[in-house]
């Protein structure tokens, strides 16, 4: 049977973000929590492996307490199991110590797993370097942004179309892979899915379990906030900043002025490099 | 400039100031971003001192090895080899990460291509470092760290990052955001050829097939840049240019109600309450009164540019750029200044 582990994260729910529209901050407290829809695709693949053989679905979220939450709605969904990481400790980790304690947890409580399924990227922090870093961590190899994943006795078959190409790789066992962001669209779940799953746990719904720092064996004096190589100085808000820049003139003027401040961005969105300036480059 | 004094200056004993930037090359694309990452380094290099480094591996890479130095890299380690003739994460972040333990720059830079987006983790988690993802700017502080910043919350947020104390401090930049420098034919640069570690593991991933392919046409949900018309571009007629504008940006085109139900356009690019909802990182309304229930379905662009004759109406009002012109005109204007400005 095919061990697969899914790693889910809880996140804010963004189009429902309570902003102060003043200081341009998020009132983090008051934001609605969901599971990251691209955890939400990688559990779908899983989900959708499962249906075509035996298979046995791990998800595995690092959270606060109410994290615990999508747990019960991974296994609404077809996971057969959940483990909640949750400690005060872990609080603040950037991606290098997530996927440390991540690896730990897979270490420790799943032993013998064959796949690991990430998505590709949260939609709040959306680094997309958990899975890459879990996958180095454990010293198995990864596969990042599928589309279609197919299961072969002691390897998959993956497809992908990354940086223009579009690729078929083969990949050892175990493993791990990304889910791309328009891959394996999540089915709806219905209500009652959700109430059964949060049930009493009968013979089908076997525990949840919750593992804290210590339980994984990292020692009194960790603190993922205080160890994690990067830090965060400074949050804000592009939108606070917003003021509209009026151009008026001639057609010839508002468009050169249009590219001069702000060819940078238009650029960047295009994926091209613009010339800011006329005398630039050759005449 | 460095006015900082070595005091409060943060260097390890063990590095040096050099700053490194991953040679990627595989595509016109790939190789752009290494490019516009190379001038931003020498900008910071000329802030905390050290050199412009840039590190390829491959096989026959001369071409791209010159090319990094005429657009200012100031040393280029390579690797060639038969061996490292295809990308492989693997071998690839192995010898990377083998690479800087032995010559410990302060910085090391990757474009967020898919590959990049893919080796850097890998890379950063075997030096037990730091890694910010998807740059938009990179400065240097007063104490000679590395500013990273980097949106979050598609867009809505922005972090500043730094990575104090382990070493190198790693990014990866999104392509577009740096300007690449001229191509300068007298540059020279140092090369330093390094040998192929023998005791390389297999890999265990194979590629079975690899077809370039451009992506296929995107869905205006997913777009980048979206350019949304509104009754005052007209008439269906003059409808055709913005057509011909999403075409150079590789955008995709949207409109109000109106123009839907008077079938100048087809349904699905209907955008609003009753339409669909956009999170473009540039949007270009062109002739939109801005209605609530168009404006509603816009809350995340990151980036607005509206054009209108009348500067008053509510769409130029939540506009970062706003443009008091006829719609058509400028449409046109864009058209051309594009046109001149891409570089091939
Ligand atoms: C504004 C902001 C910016 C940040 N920038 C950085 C940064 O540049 N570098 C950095 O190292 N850290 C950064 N962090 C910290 C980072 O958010 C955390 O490390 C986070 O736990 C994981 O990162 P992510 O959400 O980007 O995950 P991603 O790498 O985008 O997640 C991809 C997938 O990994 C899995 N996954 C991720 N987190 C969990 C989890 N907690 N439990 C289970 N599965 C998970 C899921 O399958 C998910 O779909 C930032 C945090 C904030 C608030
Ligand atoms: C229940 C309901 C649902 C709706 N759902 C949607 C929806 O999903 N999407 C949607 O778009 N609308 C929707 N509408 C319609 C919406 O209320 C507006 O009527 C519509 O968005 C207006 O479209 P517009 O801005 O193109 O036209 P107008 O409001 O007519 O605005 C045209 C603008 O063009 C400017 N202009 C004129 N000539 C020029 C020129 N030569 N150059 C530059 N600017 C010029 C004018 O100054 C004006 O601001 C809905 C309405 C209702 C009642």
């Amino acid at each position: 049977m095919l061990n697969i582990i899914v790693c889910i994260k809880q996140v804010p729910m963004v189009s429902q973000l309570p902003w102060d529209s003043r200081t341009g901050t998020l009132k983090r407290e008051l934001a609605q929590a969901m599971m990251d829809p691209a955890s939400r695709r990688g559990l779908e693949a899983a989900i959708q492996i499962k249906e075509q053989q035996p298979a046995r679905i791990t998800a595995i979220t690092m959270g606060p307490p109410m994290a615990e939450e999508i747990l019960h709605q991974a296994r609404a969904l077809g996971a057969d199991q959940g483990i909640l990481l949750t400690d005060r400790k872990m609080a603040g980790a950037d991606t290098f110590l997530t996927s440390l304690i991540l690896a730990r947890a897979i270490q420790q409580e799943c032993r013998g797993f064959d796949l690991i399924i990430c998505g590709a990227q949260t939609s709040d922090s959306e680094t997309g370097q958990v899975g890459p870093q879990l996958a180095e961590e454990l010293d198995i190899p990864a596969i990042g942004f599928v589309n279609h994943v197919a299961v072969k006795p002691t390897t998959i078959e993956v497809q992908r179309h990354v940086d223009d190409f579009s690729e078929t790789l083969e990949m050892d066992l175990p493993g791990l892979v990304t889910v791309d962001l328009t891959a394996y669209k999540p089915r709806y779940l219905a209500l009652a899915g959700v109430e059964q799953a949060f049930a009493p746990q009968g013979v089908n719904l076997p525990a949840i379990s919750i593992v804290d720092a210590s339980q994984l064996g990292f020692d009194g004096k960790f603190n993922a906030l205080k160890d994690s190589p990067t830090r965060i100085i400074d949050v804000f808000s592009p939108a606070a900043q917003k003021e509209t820049r009026v151009l008026k003139g001639s057609v010839k003027q508002v468009v050169d002025q249009l590219f001069d401040e702000y060819g940078k961005i238009i650029g960047g969105a295009m994926g091209k490099d613009l010339k800011t300036h006329d005398h630039d480059g050759v005449k | 400039m460095n006015t900082t004094t070595t005091t409060d200056r943060i260097d390890m004993a063990d590095t040096t100031r050099d700053i490194w930037v991953f040679g990627d090359y595989r595509n016109y694309f790939q190789n752009r971003v290494t490019l516009q990452i190379l001038a931003r380094a020498r900008d910071l290099a000329s802030k905390t001192g050290g050199r412009v480094c840039a590190v390829v591996f491959g096989h026959k890479v001369d071409e791209y090895v010159a090319e990094y130095i005429a657009h200012g890299a100031e040393k280029v380690y390579t690797m060639d080899d038969p061996q490292l003739g295809s990308y492989s994460l693997e071998t690839y972040s192995r010898l990377m990460a083998r690479l800087v333990d032995k010559h410990r720059p302060a910085t090391l830079l990757v474009g967020a291509t898919r590959f990049g987006q893919e080796m850097a983790p890998r890379i950063a988690k075997k030096l037990k470092t730091g890694l910010t993802a998807d740059c938009i700017d990179l400065e240097i502080d007063e104490r000679g760290l590395l500013v990273q910043i980097a949106p979050s919350f598609g867009g809505n947020l922005i972090a500043k990052i730094v990575t104090p104390q382990a070493r190198p401090q790693m990014a990866t930049v999104r392509p577009g955001t740096f300007h690449e420098m001229p191509h300068d034919y007298d540059a020279t640069g140092e090369v330093i050829s390094e040998p192929l570690p023998k005791d390389l593991p297999k890999d265990k991933i194979r590629l079975i097939s690899s077809e370039l392919k451009p992506s296929e046409k995107q869905k205006i949900e997913d777009a980048d840049i979206v350019i949304c018309a509104g009754r005052g571009m007209g008439s269906k007629g003059k409808l055709k240019k913005l057509f011909d504008l999403a075409e150079l940006m590789k955008a995709e085109v949207g409109a109000t109600r109106p123009l839907v139900y008077a079938e100048w356009i087809a349904h699905e690019a209907m955008v609003g309450q009753a339409g669909k909802n956009i999170k473009p990182k540039v949007l270009f309304s062109f002739g939109i009164s801005g209605a609530i229930q168009h404006t509603a379905a816009l809350g995340d662009a990151d980036f607005i540019v509206a054009i209108n004759k009348n500067p008053n109406a509510a769409m130029m009002k939540m506009a970062d750029v706003a443009i008091v012109a006829d719609a058509n005109q400028v449409c046109l204007g864009i058209i051309k200044a594009i046109k001149e400005k891409v570089r091939d």
